[in-house]
């Protein structure tokens, strides 16, 4: 455990050989401070990130995700308390109609809103999930808002 | 009237003396014509009553009653909420008018202050709450975004203007109104609710020139 008061950010490269060593096949690249991850395996990946001691990430601070037109990225920024550290790990899917992602609902129960949230928003359905409705918008509306193609 | 004036064979010419001095028998003509004492009241006064006694309208008695004591219904929907926060506190202070009690439920409250952003989800719930409010009542948009929808006109989610939902007596613009604008909107309420009528034929409606109330309750009939 550091010493330090101030929170750092973990290096992907490092981040990722855990990753793959733990859940292989998981990890797709990496860059600086940012590990990219398998859609499929974002699970188990994040089992293995809330559970393995040296890592410890106990806080899932957000769940957001950005369209890219030819694909929707969905971003997760983690905290350790333990070890004062951060990750964020990213996931690209392709496509624009039925996308989903693993629901991380089981290992972060923080996920809930924020998960109906990027559903109800960006149109991302994560699979596992005990309730998956909009919570934004109202039952019934068209579409979801915040993809580029929207308007 | 009858002495010659000292200004004879002065300045002026004399017909506009002989002119001057015809008015003034006319205005001394209706001033001691017109002055009649008062009639006696048509109520006879006890004497130990004498000068406790104020004689006015209903309308004036009952509408100076309601706009004395305006009781919001706690209402904030986005920022501002805050500056409607800020006018109730010590600083401008709502209590002058009679309103420092902001009532948790609508059922005590007779005016709505619409502070803030009125998304589609949210206006069920503001309908709703309009309803519960004992009639009379009325509703001020407070903000550019209950007015119009302000800088989030067209959205997908947002309702372009309260009075979509309910009716709206004053809109106060501004992103968000300063208290001091929010005062004045009150009082431009205060001015409203003076002029109601309250009895006869046509009760529940304002005097002519100030806009009419639609009552939502005709409306949906």
């Amino acid at each position: 455990m550091s010493a330090s008061t101030t929170v750092q950010p973990l290096e992907a490269e490092y981040l990722a050989g855990l990753v793959d060593e733990a859940v292989p096949g998981s990890v797709v690249r990496w860059e600086d401070l940012t590990l990219w991850l398998e859609p499929s395996r974002v699970a188990d990946a994040a089992h293995f990130l809330r559970n393995s001691p040296n890592l410890d990430f106990q806080f899932l601070n957000a769940i957001s995700a950005v369209d890219y037109i030819d694909h929707i990225e969905v971003v997760y920024h983690l905290t350790s308390f333990t070890h004062r550290h951060t990750a964020v790990i990213k996931t690209k899917l392709f496509g624009r109609e039925q996308l989903s992602l693993p629901s991380v609902y089981n290992i972060w129960r923080g996920a809930d809103f924020q998960e109906r949230e990027v559903w109800d928003l960006m149109g991302v359905r994560f699979e596992g999930h005990p309730n998956l409705k909009r919570i934004m918008l109202w039952e019934g509306f068209e579409g979801h808002p915040l993809r580029k193609d929207y308007l | 009237m009858t002495q010659d004036s000292p200004l004879a064979g002065g300045p002026l010419p004399s017909r506009t003396w002989a002119v001057d001095q015809e008015e003034g028998q006319r205005v001394q003509h209706l001033k001691d014509t017109s002055l009649e004492p008062l009639a006696e009241p048509l109520i006879e006064v006890p004497d130990d009553l004498k000068g406790n006694l104020v004689v006015t309208s209903v309308d004036a008695l009952v509408n100076w009653s309601r706009k004395s004591a305006l009781w919001p219904v706690t209402f904030g929907l986005a920022c501002c909420a805050f500056e409607m926060i800020a006018t109730a506190m010590g600083r401008f202070d709502i209590a002058r008018f009679g309103m420092e009690a902001f009532r948790a439920s609508p059922r005590q409250a007779d005016l709505m202050i619409v502070a803030g952003t009125v998304t589609w989800k949210m206006s069920p719930a503001i309908q709703r709450i309009y309803e519960q409010m004992a009639d009379p009542k009325w509703v001020i948009a407070m903000g550019v975004c209950a007015t119009s929808g302000g800088p989030y006109y067209g959205s997908y989610s947002v309702v372009p203007g309260v009075d979509h939902i309910v009716p709206v007596d004053v809109y106060v613009p501004g992103c968000p109104p300063r208290p001091d604008a929010l005062l004045y909107g009150i009082m431009e309420l205060h001015e409203k609710i003076k002029k109601y009528r309250n009895v006869g034929a046509s009760a529940g409606r304002p005097l002519s020139g100030a806009s009419p109330v639609p009552n939502p309750d005709e409306a949906a009939a």
